[in-house]
């Protein structure tokens, strides 16, 4: 049974691996554009089934946002990213539990050992993708702040001169943004890394009928990341947008 | 000791201890929260969403324990 912390490289074209991780992104992205295609094409004011199902969707994370926001318009504005990291982490999860992830493979001959490569992994159990997804969050949870309350507002947050302690406090809090990178990608990637490894380790020794509540707990587990990730972005962007005196 | 079985040793006890005070705060915060929704059944929809985001900051610990595991346990 092999268990690798580093997702397995499938193609290297010189200094540019693809790993499996990366193929998975492409599918997922793949699915979501098939999918939203034919949501999206001949609307109807009366919508058909495909169409009635993303509205409820899109409707669902809408009023998740205004019930953060308390804004409607703030809400309509956050929506794209947030929906998105939703989306794509939530369709990135559950497709790594299809049977095959992990399983199908290479085995190649690499540094004189014989080695298992899985040909198609979940992203999220790649440190590299939700690293990306929180960098790309936490950047646009600076923009946001910047764009709504205007650059030395913002950053007087950070650079505060009233006295020692709001100084000191500043300081804790530039750290807390870089800390907030790290939490946001290790709690995604964590979950389904550990997910992925506890599926194998229980499919290996009773591979008939007991991995399936497991299974049932990988697709919980799966939704509530997405929402948590979506969640948290959300909410510090909202704490970005109202400014430095909105909590005093 | 050989490093092997501090290695074993380490694994364990990086994620033993490490689970510890997450669970603990995981409880606390779902009482809290039940505490709150059974004085006041009608904000339920508010204290929940509250109370899974405060459960996901306190998972993230417990998830940072068992990273260190799987890292010292099949990296290191």
């Amino acid at each position: 049974m092999h268990i690798s912390l580093a997702a397995e490289k499938i193609i290297e074209f010189g200094p540019i691996a693809i790993t499996n991780t990366i193929l998975v992104t492409w599918g997922a992205i793949l699915v979501l554009v098939i999918v939203s295609w034919f949501a999206t094409r001949n609307m109807t004011a009366v919508p058909g089934k495909l169409q009635n199902f993303f509205e409820m969707i899109v409707e669902a994370l809408l009023n998740l946002v205004e019930s953060i926001t308390q804004d409607r318009k703030k809400a309509e504005k956050f929506l794209p990213l947030v929906a998105t990291i939703f989306l794509f982490i939530i369709t990135a999860n559950w497709m790594g539990l299809i049977p095959g992830f992990e399983t199908i493979g290479l085995k190649e001959i690499e540094h004189g050992k014989e080695i298992f490569k899985p040909l198609l992994r979940s992203p999220a159990s790649d440190l590299n993708t939700t690293m990306a997804l929180a960098i790309i969050a936490v950047i646009s949870i600076q923009v946001a702040g910047v764009a709504s309350i205007g650059f030395f507002k913002y950053f007087k947050k950070f650079f505060n001169f009233k006295g020692p302690i709001d100084f000191f406090v500043g300081i804790v809090e530039g750290i807390s943004e870089i800390g907030k990178i790290v939490s946001f990608s290790f709690r995604l990637f964590g979950n389904v890394f550990a997910g992925g490894v506890l599926l194998a380790v229980v499919s290996s020794l009773i591979p008939i009928l007991v991995p399936m509540p497991f299974y049932g707990m990988e697709l919980f587990v799966g939704f509530i990341q997405a929402l948590v990730f979506a969640m948290l972005t959300t909410v510090f962007l909202q704490i970005a947008t109202i400014g430095h005196d909105g909590h005093e | 000791m050989e490093p092997e079985t501090m290695k074993l040793l380490a694994t364990a006890l990086a994620i033993g201890i490490g689970g510890l005070a997450p669970a603990l705060a995981i409880g606390i915060l779902a009482a809290k929260g039940m505490e709150a929704i059974g004085r006041n059944p009608e904000a339920a929809p508010k204290i929940q969403t509250a109370m899974v985001l405060a459960m996901a900051f306190a998972e993230a610990i417990a998830i940072y324990a068992l990273v260190i595991a799987l890292i010292i346990k099949f990296v290191a």
